[in-house]
């Protein structure tokens, strides 16, 4: 019980400092990228510009608009960030730590039904940014709301069918068992080459990232659902976006490269804590990387048109995504694995 | 029809060839591109310990000289309030005393002359407007500060130091010391003969 509570608490602030220094991380690759250097005067090459960010967001004054909702005002980033921050359970960070007597996972809950949670709860994450954005009782954020809930769950349905096929061959939905069926070479970006590139396109789209950051854009135009926000509300929305990306990534290096595993490593370290540890390293490379990829691809790719937007949720990824179902149906008859 | 300039360009509207269509190729293209601008040299200039090269001419700081003497060459007609589009410019004018005739040139001078720099917009038309080639833009960059109201330069800012003057020579070209010779603009002006002695009209 107490190892839980310490657990859940690591868990907690691993998903905010690595939030928060993602926010970092954006400014620098977004300079590197652009050939020219990022913040580097707080702190030795800026380390410590995320601390002066949160001072920032603390020392602003709230403002809550008269004509709102107060109580849904307040309400919408807190839902946000608390689906966000409630993704982090079923993740597995680590193998599990072999102590003398007993086995510490290194996973919250290893719930049997970890993916269906998964979904669960970033649906209900929608209902932060819509309702945040209704009770602010401005035109501008009602539309942004309103696109930035319709995208997110156009993009939902795709996601998760093209997690359908991952399961059929997994014949499991728990995370930690996805993890530890891909042991060594057997990956499942390996088996599910088309389902891989569905669900990354639909992550994008759910943590509203560039290229499909049509919410965030329309705050940097006119409004969007943070039209009205400021301080720490504000500090929340834009938070629980990073957390949920730092999330979206790990929940993809775990389902489909592998987790903590790394061919060939295993076969030389024996030792439980380092066993643990190199687990906790690989993981965390692998979740780096997509969060860098993240960070590349907004600064590449233009954004969509929400009617392309629209397009492709519906009328390409959906279709796609049940073809690759059928496909890994036939392969799975015909290689005798029903 | 014919071509007004030779310098058309032909516009292909060709369809996108499957593969294209996918887009992923382009993406990938793209991700090449950028990822290479990722280990080019940076272009950020690190201020304050790399600075830029400044025009000789750079519009900046004003100064009030003194002439020769150390007497202020300023004697607040007001043209470059006047002159001023921003309206930045206020003074007020006093009689010389007495014992004070080191200090200021003339018998009228300016015993309050503020610039608000957060209004200038370095023109430099005060400077264009002097008679008595009394103000001038430096070189120097007007640095910020936490309160608007530090930001009302007054004489103790503006005044060329005694000790150690600041060099405007580059402002005063030769069209400048044509216009010194000039009768019709000769009132109580000094320059420099082609001896170089200070002449003044009148001595």
């Amino acid at each position: 019980m107490i190892y839980k509570i310490i657990l859940v608490l690591c868990v907690f602030t691993l998903a905010l400092v690595v939030a928060m220094y993602s926010t970092y991380a954006e400014r620098k690759v977004a300079a590197f990228l652009q050939d020219r250097l990022g913040p580097n005067r707080a702190g030795p090459f800026g380390i410590l510009q995320p601390l002066a960010d949160g001072l920032k967001m603390f020392m602003k004054e709230e403002i809550i608009p008269n004509v709102s909702n107060k109580w849904l005002f307040i309400l919408g980033p807190s839902i946000a960030m608390l689906t966000a921050c409630m993704t982090g359970v079923v993740i597995p960070w680590a193998p599990a730590f072999q102590g003398s007597k007993n086995l510490f996972p290194m996973q919250i809950t290893d719930v049997n039904i970890g993916i269906l949670y998964l979904f669960g709860v970033v649906s209900i994450g929608v209902y932060g940014i819509m309702i945040g954005g209704w009770a602010s009782n401005n035109k501008y954020s009602l539309l942004g709301a309103i696109r930035a809930s319709s995208q997110m769950i156009s993009y939902e349905v795709a996601m998760g069918l093209s997690i359908i096929a991952l399961i059929m061959t997994t014949h499991s939905l728990s995370i930690g068992e996805i993890v530890n069926q891909q042991a060594g070479w057997h990956w499942n970006v390996f088996y599910q080459p088309l389902g891989f590139l569905i669900f990354i396109i639909c992550a994008f789209a759910e943590t509203n990232r560039t290229p499909f950051d049509l919410p965030e854009c329309e705050s940097e135009l006119v409004g969007g659902y943070h039209t009205e926000y400021s301080s720490m509300k504000l500090g929340f929305y834009l938070f629980a976006e990073y957390i949920n990306m730092f999330i979206s990534s790990a929940v993809m290096a775990c389902l489909f490269f592998g987790g903590y595993n790394f061919p060939l490593i295993y076969r030389y370290i024996h030792d439980p804590l380092l066993i643990t540890i190199t687990g906790f390293v690989v993981m965390m490379a692998k979740t780096c990387f997509f969060i860098f990829f993240f960070m590349w691809i907004r600064w590449t790719v233009p954004r969509f048109r929400y009617d392309q937007l629209m397009n492709l949720g519906w009328k390409i990824l959906i279709p796609l995504s049940i073809l690759n179902i059928f496909i890994t149906g036939i392969v799975m008859w015909l290689t005798h694995k029903i | 029809m014919q071509a007004l300039t030779n310098r058309s360009k032909l516009v292909v509207k060709k369809e996108m060839t499957w593969v294209e269509k996918l887009y992923l190729p382009a993406i990938f293209g793209g991700l090449r591109i950028t990822f290479s601008h990722f280990f080019r040299k940076k272009t950020t200039i690190s201020y304050p310990e790399e600075k830029r090269e400044f025009a000789p001419v750079y519009r900046g700081q004003h100064v009030l000289k003194r002439d020769e003497n150390g007497a202020e060459r300023c004697t607040a007609c007001g043209l470059c309030a006047v002159a001023c589009p921003a309206e930045a410019i206020t003074m007020v004018a006093e009689e010389r005393k007495k014992g004070e005739e080191k200090l200021y040139r003339e018998e009228k001078y300016a015993s309050v002359y503020e610039i608000n720099m957060l209004r200038c917009i370095f023109c430099g038309l005060c400077e264009e407007a002097c008679p008595k080639e009394a103000i001038f833009l430096t070189d120097r960059i007007v640095a910020s500060d936490f309160e608007r109201e530090e930001f009302i330069y007054g004489k103790d800012k503006l005044v060329d130091p005694i000790d150690k003057p600041i060099d405007v020579s580059v402002r005063e070209t030769a069209e400048v010391a044509a216009f010194k010779k000039d009768k019709e603009y000769a009132h109580n002006l000094t320059w420099k003969d082609e001896k170089g002695e200070v002449k003044k009209k009148g001595h």
